[in-house]
């Protein structure tokens, strides 16, 4: 393939004045190219230089290879062609770089807001007021929900077209969780940093400060100590395990099945509490930090943790295999919420809901970095791309996960848990870093500026590319069955409205 | 049907007699802290440099902490080598005056008083909950959610959540309330009857905490309604979420 594009690894230093700055043709026939090739795009995103033009950065990670290509164009005029009628997976990346920057893609189907930023973005307009897709028609209704929900969840709103119980069409609009996270980044990092991105997806803590630390520490050339890397990887599977094992237990609960339900509340709160024990916090806050992390595992929490560990995984298989082969189960399960593998494909699914439609794609087998260079973790998939697959996949992997903690426990490499960072960030730098989270990819950007402070940091949470994909699987289902859809995605608000 | 009672079986009673016996806090917990300025170098300001959150000052040499935007990262702890700020394992921290959360040498946190008569006469036996995240990161959500689990039980209390605020007796909020979040949150307030109680639940609910003075949130709940309970934590641990709203219906026992 004839391509300009910078070929690289995540967790590299690329300096700003080595990417070349490509003609938007040449940027377009090479973008298409590589999504014709199954590569699929982790970041796209606009930044302003210091010249104060528009600079597009492209993204795309090409899994087969453990690379990533970086791409940029100088935007002319304010606008670019649209990238989006030739490969789906572009529409949300172009109407996020309309709203943060003010530069045009040209033929967008679509250019809805993303989330509504108030007062620069969006013309001011408030959270939810859009046009939505109508379908008119004898019988057609349309159901409204949110942005409050009914449980203890994050707000949305869900816009659902309807015939009778049948789902035509459901549009999803965020944006109410917006905190403006990306935007405080610029001239980070700050003492605050760390915390904020801490919270970016309070639940996916961990995953999120491990891509932000990977960069800081990429771009002040530290490398952190093996055992580091041991204790930040245990960390990463509890929070696996902790959300797979709660989702599961809410699918069962969304059915009605409350065996299973109830035991997984509970489990779940026992890895919690084994992410306390390493940290302090249920939820890993400030367990990883640049350098490595505050808090070793010492004897006596190895010895807690394993013992505990041995007893969630008893607790786990016991509460979730009843769901496995309980007929009134699987009948609500299978067939429930389809999306096939080349949509999947299409749209760029990440995580477990992309390797229950068929797509072996998993940052920890693809592009790894820190412990997972040296083992071998199996994937986890599945052909059927419903519910039942996108929870089966899940019961597989806490199960490999839990092999996985037992191992990295049972031979924690010797050495100090954390290094000093050996100077500042590098100046005029693009670095990416990826981390397979729990709901899948989470991949963060940073650009540097002359003084090494971020001028763009970009977070692409799992749940941004993963979305629109809960909106296609809702096509032609009941609405009665959008509860255990949902739950099936378990997808993040605040991850995505930043 | 064998299987399942096996499992019945295999995973036990487990709900925690709380508040008769208090849960056992994981050894690296960090609670309530206990503040002693007596120490404290006169120039030093180490522990006011290193707060993520900004919740420290010092003011004629005696040291303030305030707990509504405390993010318990202990960093302060960590760097004063004079031991002036210690984080107890105290997971009772609950109160129902914003100010009492400002902690300082000899401080005693006077924890959440209970309701008043009349409220208490409606609400004691019986409280429903609508809760709302305005920008909460999941974390507290998921912290809430934990005490309907069979480990908490939160329904023994007669604690339970409900899906619409009008059958609701009171709002429990998350996040430093969003601007896109404002205006659902308010007529959510509007459509619960009198008389009713809002609960702020985490940092960024009492103060912003991480997302305070941000161009795209508030400062917190009270700058929009009027709050009768500051839970604090980031998030807070779901004992002393309880530990509040039991101490609010007077059931600690």
């Amino acid at each position: 393939m004839k391509n300009s594009s910078l070929v690289i690894r995540h967790n590299e230093i690329l300096p700003l004045d080595t990417i070349p700055l490509l003609e938007e043709k040449e940027f377009r026939t090479d973008a298409l190219e590589l999504i014709a090739a199954r590569c699929r795009v982790s970041s796209f995103f606009a930044v302003k230089n210091k010249r104060n033009e528009d600079i597009l950065y492209l993204v795309v990670s090409d899994d087969a290879k453990g690379t990533l290509q970086v791409l940029s164009m100088k935007v002319e005029n304010c606008s670019f062609n649209s990238l989006t009628p030739e490969a789906p997976q572009f529409h949300l990346f172009e109407r996020e770089i309309y709203e943060q920057s003010g530069v045009k893609p040209e033929g967008h189907p679509w250019l809805k807001p993303v989330r509504f930023p108030g007062k620069e973005g969006s013309g001011g307009r408030k959270a939810g007021d859009m046009d939505f897709f109508r379908i008119e028609g004898d019988e057609i209704h349309e159901v409204a929900v949110g942005p409050i929900h009914a449980g203890i969840i994050e707000p949305g709103h869900f816009r659902f077209q309807c015939h009778g119980e049948k789902v035509y069409h459901l549009e999803i609009s965020l944006g109410y969780q917006h905190r403006g996270i990306e935007k405080s980044m610029i001239g980070a990092p700050r003492k605050d940093t760390l915390y904020r991105i801490g919270a970016a997806a309070g639940d996916s803590t961990i995953a999120h400060s491990t891509a932000y630390c990977q960069i800081i520490e990429v771009l002040s050339e530290t490398g952190i100590t093996a055992r580091a890397e041991a204790v930040r990887s245990v960390s990463l599977e509890l929070e696996r395990c902790a959300n797979h094992i709660g989702d599961l237990g809410a699918l069962a609960g969304d059915i009605g099945y409350l065996p299973t339900s109830s035991y997984c509340g509970r489990i779940r709160g026992d890895f919690l509490n084994m992410s306390a024990l390493i940290c302090g916090n249920r939820f890993g806050r400030g367990a990883v930090v640049p350098g490595g992390t505050d808090h070793d595992i010492d004897e006596k929490v190895l010895k807690e943790l394993l013992e505990r560990i041995e007893s969630g995984k008893q607790d786990f298989l016991s509460a979730v295999s009843l769901l496995w082969d309980n007929p009134s189960v699987l009948a609500r399960f299978d067939g429930t919420g389809t999306l096939s593998t080349d949509t999947a494909e299409d749209i760029g699914m990440v995580g477990p809901a992309a390797r229950a439609s068929g797509c072996v794609r998993d940052i920890r087998k693809d592009h790894p970095s820190g412990s997972y260079r040296f083992s071998y973790l199996p994937v986890s998939t599945s052909q059927s791309g419903d519910v039942y697959a996108r929870g089966y996949v899940r019961w597989l992997e806490v199960q490999e996960s839990i092999q996985f903690i037992i191992k990295l426990l049972n031979e924690l490499p010797e050495g100090e848990v954390k290094k000093e960072l050996n100077k500042n960030l590098s100046p005029d730098s693009l670095s990416v870093s990826l981390v397979e989270g729990w709901r899948g990819e989470v991949c963060h950007t940073a650009v540097t500026d002359s003084e090494g402070k971020f001028l763009k940091y970009k977070i692409v949470d799992p749940s941004f590319h993963n979305w629109f994909a809960l909106s296609l699987a809702l096509r032609g289902e009941e609405i009665s069955d959008f509860p255990v859809c949902n739950k099936s995605f378990s997808l993040s608000y605040c991850g995505f409205d930043l | 049907m064998f299987k399942v009672l096996k499992a019945r079986f295999h995973q036990k009673y487990r709900t925690m007699k709380f508040p008769e016996t208090a849960p056992e806090m994981a050894g690296r917990y960090m609670g309530v802290p206990v503040i002693n300025s007596s120490e404290c170098l006169s120039d030093c300001r180490k522990c006011i440099e290193v707060c993520p959150v900004d919740a420290l000052s010092k003011k004629n040499s005696l040291l303030n902490l305030d707990l509504g935007k405390c993010i318990f990262c202990g960093k302060c702890g960590d760097i004063c080598s004079e031991k002036c700020i210690d984080f107890t394992k105290d997971f009772s921290m609950a109160v129902t005056d914003r100010l009492n959360l400002n902690l300082s040498d000899n401080t005693v946190l006077e924890k959440a008083e209970k309701l008043n008569r009349k409220m208490l006469k409606i609400f004691k036996r019986s409280l429903h909950l609508r809760q709302v995240s305005a920008g909460g990161c999941n974390a507290c959500e998921a912290d809430v959610n934990v005490l309907g689990t069979v480990g908490w039980d939160l329904g023994r209390f007669g604690i339970k959540f409900t899906a619409s605020p009008r059958h609701a007796d009171g709002l429990l909020v998350t996040g430093p309330v969003t601007d896109n979040m404002k205006e659902a949150l308010l007529k959510a307030y509007e459509a619960i009857p009198e008389p009713k109680i809002v609960i702020a639940v985490g940092s960024c609910a009492i103060s912003g905490g991480l997302f305070a003075s941000d161009d795209a949130t508030g400062n917190g709940v009270d700058e929009v309604l009027p709050v009768d309970l500051y839970i604090p934590g980031c998030p807070p641990h779901p004992v002393t979420i309880l530990d509040g709203l039991l101490r609010l219906l007077d059931r600690m026992g």
